[in-house]
């Protein structure tokens, strides 16, 4: 009976440590983080391998499908699409590759959005709270397949930008290597 | 070679409790931590049927307490709505695919149905056990998923797009799909063991018109599930697909129909409530002729009835989907099949009142519980009446005006006569009579509570109160009838606790019962109560419908089966004439293995593609373990020789 | 059939039920729709209630007359004599139930043809857009500057026949105003149509019916149904431009609007916020309640709701904004002035 007991509690505690932040819903927002990514402007260039920390308090929205599935559906509210597509990139690079100009924590891609970069990527600061510009930013990174697979997007509910199997290679624009959240 | 001795049998004869000794031998089943695992009778997993689908019933109650505890009050802040809408996918998921139709479908099928047909064990005990583990496994699953906060959150009947991927993230609606089916495969392997043994192992005599109507039930249900179960395990397959492969069933943009979803989701789960209700029916149908102390009125009718339930069943499935907004003609087609099953529903209760009106009725406590059936279900019945009419329906539909009507159809077709069933069965299963006393106090503060709570909902409905809302404002005026509906729940969970504790008490000091102590027809009374692992000392013969009302003291038996394997009779799927003998495969631990690989490979799908590669192979090495040969081949009955006696 | 005879007693036993608030009702139609709706419902209760007094009484009876007090198991009665009886009266019984299947029947398709059906021309034309969790309303008309958008609140003139086609731009949602006529799903990739009039004036409450998520109980809507004249002069007024502020601190609050989140979402026809994702604020101090009838539209209640909706609407779409005091009071100031 014991051992019963001591199975149904590891395998209780193993479902529980697998899952708990990957299914948080979070609904109230904690308070903004100290500062520093939002308002310090770093130089205007900055180089990919200069890495931005996360806030500890930050790291939630990386790890839970809720929250990247909000970045997800204020990537098309905001109008990102405009000029990134749906990580294809147009006017703006693409966001489906792992090789971003100012880096690709989750800290340098938040300073990014927030602080805007040169040549068209506007500055959010005071237009999205902080929240957003990390729901954001983990579901750019998912873009990238930098996110666990739990906890990535799958399909929307739009049209798809998969190019069809049958497509040849050369027939696939640059920067598209597969479809968010899926196996390449 | 079985040869069929030429000995006659009788129950008198000498030498019989050396008999019962060689079958107990041949027919035990294993004992101990791994025996348990291995066990494949029916009897057996028939009561571990019912005994889980029962935790489920309680933690599904525990849930329904909850949800009227958060809507006692406007804006209570007892659950936030992510808490509620898991509590409430959580409740409808539990009580249909974890208690319903386990428990009356398969529970009170796979104990009931082999004794009543005069079978030593169920067909393909062993796909019987693993359905049972299966069904384990989908309930540790689903459960598991909402103590991790895993829980779906998208309403038992997950609608797509809400719960497709781009409205539910995470893996909270996969588990449900999966939950699906588990549940599901459980219900259909289930299905095939009980018509084939209602189909094959039926005792010689027993022809088809002269099958208990329980059997008849049983075989239009399994039937049903058969041709149900596929459609809604297809509904969740294809929403899977959607989630984990990126298809597009259900995306609108590219061409997908969030309306395929409904229709094939309906398409099993109108069928469903007739699994759900046809068993109760068919207790009702088997006490009430036994309480009545008189053969039941009406038996061709009700056998037709039954037949026509399982088929109207299958056409009105879109009277879920009114407010879709359909053309007038279908409207109207489907309006007219949801009020004709009310004909075939009618005529059963038509014939179960001339049987009590022309019987002597013994209002004893199982025959209590009908009562309670008649008068529950009748008004379930009738709201349903004012559904089927599409223009009340658009007004009541997804209100709790729907609410209280299915509760009254499926507590009172379901919960009330499985109620009766136990008390009625309980002596079959324990040895003991259940106490009369305290089965009457749990009747009446059940069905107290059980009024209080959902005919309010009633009242709830046509006031505008929708179903699935976590809270709603003070300026609604819907706090009083939420009040007065919550507070049916303490006499309804006090009333579950009368029952657990007369279960208790009963089996341990309850009154010695004998093998028939309601003097009942059914042949399942013929045997010792608990039945032996054998069930049947010699195979009986029956020459009409209530074999233990109008069988002479020496009706005949079969003998020739013989004792030192687990032979079986396979009779005459029509005229229940023996064909050949057949040998049970006996216990095994591969059921168990397989439903164990087989729910890991699932399980593990939802989570990494990995575990299709890497779980087939183990699910592959337990079905050869499984369906390794051994056996012999039936055995033909040699011709003209007096076997049966 | 005389319809009062059919009222009387409907009417006692809708008072006799308890807590009858009176605007959010099945059994208080304000519509034709709704009105032929509660008509079939009362007659066929009345139906199902005699067969249910009948069947009772026939269980009672049945009850009542064979019942033995012993326990002790009795002998099997065969009784043909019983069965040829019980023959005629099961058959009677099933007769009368077709008969009355058959009549609730028709008289639902009646019904069902008196609902859909709507013969005056020219009527209104309104498109609802179900969103999580607010409804896009929109008056469709040929000439773009003489569409009027807005949200949640349905104005419809009394007495004119009005069509409503409707869509969904993500969940399944259902409209539904119990006082005007039944519910209608709103499909994503599927538009539909049906009509209503409303016949007496009042704010009648109407609630989303399909569950769509967390917020599935905050998304409420109502119907304002007023006389011609005023319906047409609120249409005049919704056509216009938002105003431009005239106090300063007003003119304040518009930048605040216009350099916050508010602008990221927001749309005040007039000024730079153009964006379609939520509700069109152009005249939002012309509405009675907020947020999906959640609050009024007051000035606390909006100073709350902006600053965190969260709170009242766990889970919806609108960000919190932690505003300085001074920036929301000018921002409220402002958007009370929208009329």
């Amino acid at each position: 009976m014991r051992l019963h007991l001591h199975i149904a509690f590891l395998f209780a505690s193993t479902l529980w440590l697998g899952s708990c932040s990957r299914e948080d819903r979070i609904l109230r927002q904690p308070p903004p983080a100290n500062d520093t990514l939002n308002t310090v402007q770093i130089s205007g260039l900055n180089p990919g391998a200069n890495s931005i920390p996360t806030p500890p308090n930050s790291n939630m929205y990386q790890e839970s499908a809720y929250a990247v599935a909000e970045g997800q559906k204020l990537y098309e509210e905001y109008n990102c699409v405009g000029c990134h597509a749906h990580g294809g990139g147009g006017i703006g690079p693409p966001l489906m590759d792992r090789d971003w100009i100012y880096g690709s924590e989750p800290g340098n891609v938040f300073a990014t959005i927030m602080q805007g970069r040169p040549n068209g990527m506007p500055s959010f600061r005071n237009r999205i709270p902080e929240y957003q510009a990390w729901e954001l930013a983990a579901y750019v990174r998912s873009l990238a397949g930098l996110l666990p697979k739990g906890v990535s997007p799958d399909r929307p509910d739009r049209m798809n930008v998969k190019p069809s199997e049958s497509s040849t290679p050369e027939q696939i624009p640059t920067g598209i290597t597969g479809v968010p959240g899926q196996p390449k | 070679m079985a040869v069929a001795e030429p000995i006659v049998a009788n129950d008198q004869d000498a030498g019989q409790s050396g008999l019962a000794r060689r079958l107990a031998h041949t027919w035990r089943q294993p004992k101990g931590f791994l025996g348990w695992f291995c066990n494949t009778h029916h009897t057996d997993i028939g009561i571990r049927f019912m005994v889980t689908a029962f935790i489920f019933l309680l933690l599904g109650g525990v849930l329904a307490a909850m949800i009227r505890l958060q809507l006692i009050r406007p804006e209570n802040s007892l659950m936030g709505p992510d808490l509620y809408n898991q509590v409430f996918t959580m409740h409808g998921s539990t009580m249909i695919f974890l208690f319903a139709v386990p428990m009356m479908f398969q529970g009170f099928g796979v104990y009931i149905v082999p004794l009543m047909c005069g079978a030593r064990n169920i067909a393909f005990p062993r796909l019987n056990a693993f359905s049972y583990y299966l069904y384990v496994g989908g309930a540790l699953v689903l459960w598991g998923g909402f103590l991790t906060n895993t829980g779906p959150d998208v309403g038992w009947f997950a609608y797509v797009p809400l719960s497709g991927p781009a409205y539910s993230p995470g893996h909270r609606a996969d588990i449900w799909s999966q939950m699906i089916t588990f549940t599901e495969v459980s219900a259909l392997g289930v299905a095939i063991c009980i018509a084939t043994t209602i189909l094959r192992h039926r005792a010689p005599g027993m022809t088809l018109n002269r099958m208990p109507i329980l059997l008849w039930e049983k075989l239009v249900i399994s039937i049903a599930v058969i041709f149900a179960m596929p459609a809604v395990m297809i509904a969740s397959g294809l929403l899977l697909l959607d989630r984990l492969v990126g298809t597009h069933f259900f995306n609108p943009a590219e061409g997908g129909d969030v309306l395929l979803y409904q229709h094939l989701f309906w398409f099993f789960g109108h069928p469903e409530v007739y699994i759900i209700f046809l068993p109760g029916a068919a207790i009702i149908s088997t006490l009430v002729e036994c309480f009545s102390r008189r053969r039941i009125f009406g038996y061709t009718p009700i056998v037709v009835s039954v037949v026509a339930t399982g088929f109207i069943g299958f056409s009105v499935w879109v009277h879920h989907m009114f407010a879709t907004g359909l053309p007038q003609l279908s409207e109207s087609f489907f309006t007219a099949a949801s009020l004709m099953i009310v004909i075939p529903t009618g005529t059963q209760f038509f014939c179960w009142v001339a049987t009590i009106w022309y019987g002597r009725l013994q209002l004893r406590l199982p025959m209590l519980w009908c009562f309670g059936f008649f008068f529950v279900f009748l008004i379930g019945g009738l709201s349903g009446v004012m559904l089927a009419s599409v223009p009340v329906d658009l007004q009541v539909h997804d209100t709790y005006f729907v609410v209280a009507h299915f509760h009254y159809v499926l507590i009172g077709g379901a919960l009330f006569p499985m109620f009766a069933g136990i008390y009625f069965w309980f002596p079959k299963m324990t040895g003991r009579m259940a106490s009369a006393k305290l089965g009457a106090w749990h009747f009446w503060l059940f069905f107290f509570g059980f009024n209080i709570t959902f005919f309010t909902l009633h009242f709830l409905g046509l006031r505008g109160m929708p179903r699935r809302i976590y809270t709603y404002g003070p300026d609604m005026h819907w706090q009083g009838l939420n009040i007065l509906a919550s507070t049916g729940v303490i006499f309804m969970t006090a009333g579950l606790l009368v029952f657990l504790a007369n279960v208790y008490r009963s089996m341990h000091t309850g009154e010695i019962a004998g093998n028939n102590p309601w003097e009942d027809a059914g042949l399942e009374w013929s045997v010792s109560s608990p039945p032996p692992p054998y069930n049947f000392l010699h195979v009986p013969t029956v020459s009409g419908r209530d074999p233990l009302w109008e069988d002479p003291p020496d009706q005949p038996v079969v003998v020739g089966l013989r004792d030192d394997i687990r032979e079986t009779l396979v009779t005459h799927s029509l005229d229940a004439d023996p064909q050949h003998k057949d040998e049970d495969p006996g216990p095994s631990i591969w059921p168990f293995l397989a439903a164990v690989t087989v729910s890991a490979a699932f399980v593990g799908s939802i989570f990494t593609a990995w575990a299709i590669p890497i779980g087939a192979p183990p699910v592959i090495a337990t079905l050869i373990g499984w369906l390794w040969p051994r056996g012999q081949s039936p055995t033909p009955l040699p011709n003209e020789v007096p076997w049966i006696h | 059939m005389n319809r009062e005879f059919v009222f009387v007693p409907a009417r006692f036993s809708a008072q006799a039920m308890p807590l009858n608030p009176g605007h959010h009702s099945v059994l208080h139609p304000a519509a034709s729709q709704a009105g032929n709706i509660e008509w079939l419902y009362w007659v066929i209760f009345w139906i199902l209630f005699a067969v249910f007094v009948l069947m009772v009484a026939a269980f009672a009876r049945a009850g009542a007359k064979s019942r033995v007090l012993d326990d002790a198991p009795l002998p099997i009665i065969e009784d043909d004599d019983g069965d040829r009886r019980a023959g005629w009266a099961v058959g009677s019984a099933l007769a009368i139930t077709v008969l009355t299947l058959f009549v609730v029947l028709v008289l639902s398709v009646i019904t069902g043809k008196r609902v859909e059906g709507l013969t005056s021309k020219n009527p209104i034309t309104i498109q609802i857009t179900g969103h999580q969790w607010w409804w896009e309303i929109s008056y469709p008309n040929s000439q773009a500057d003489q569409t009027v958008t807005t949200a949640n609140e349905i104005h419809v003139p009394v007495g004119t026949p009005v069509v409503v086609f409707t869509n969904s731009a993500d969940v399944i949602h259902s409209f539904w105003a119990p006082s005007i006529t039944g519910k209608r799903d709103l499909l994503p990739g599927y538009s539909s149509a049906f009509s209503f009039q409303v016949d007496r004036e009042g704010t009648y409450r109407g609630q989303c019916a399909e569950f769509c998520g967390l917020q599935h109980a905050h998304m409420g809507f109502s119907i304002i149904a007023e006389p011609v004249d005023k319906f047409q002069s609120w249409r005049q007024q919704q056509l216009k431009p938002a105003i431009e502020p005239a106090a300063s601190e007003s003119s304040r609050g518009r930048e605040v609007f216009l350099t916050h989140a508010c602008v990221m979402c927001h749309t005040i026809r007039g000024t730079d916020a153009g964006s379609r994702v939520g509700p069109d604020l152009t005249h939002i101090a012309s509405r009675n309640m907020i947020a999906a009838e959640t609050l009024p539209n007051t000035a606390g209640a909006l100073a709350g709701w902006v600053v965190d909706p969260q709170r009242i609407k766990p889970g919806t779409q609108m960000s919190p904004n932690p505003l300085a005091p001074d920036e929301l009071q000018a921002l409220v100031v402002y958007l009370q002035s929208l009329q």
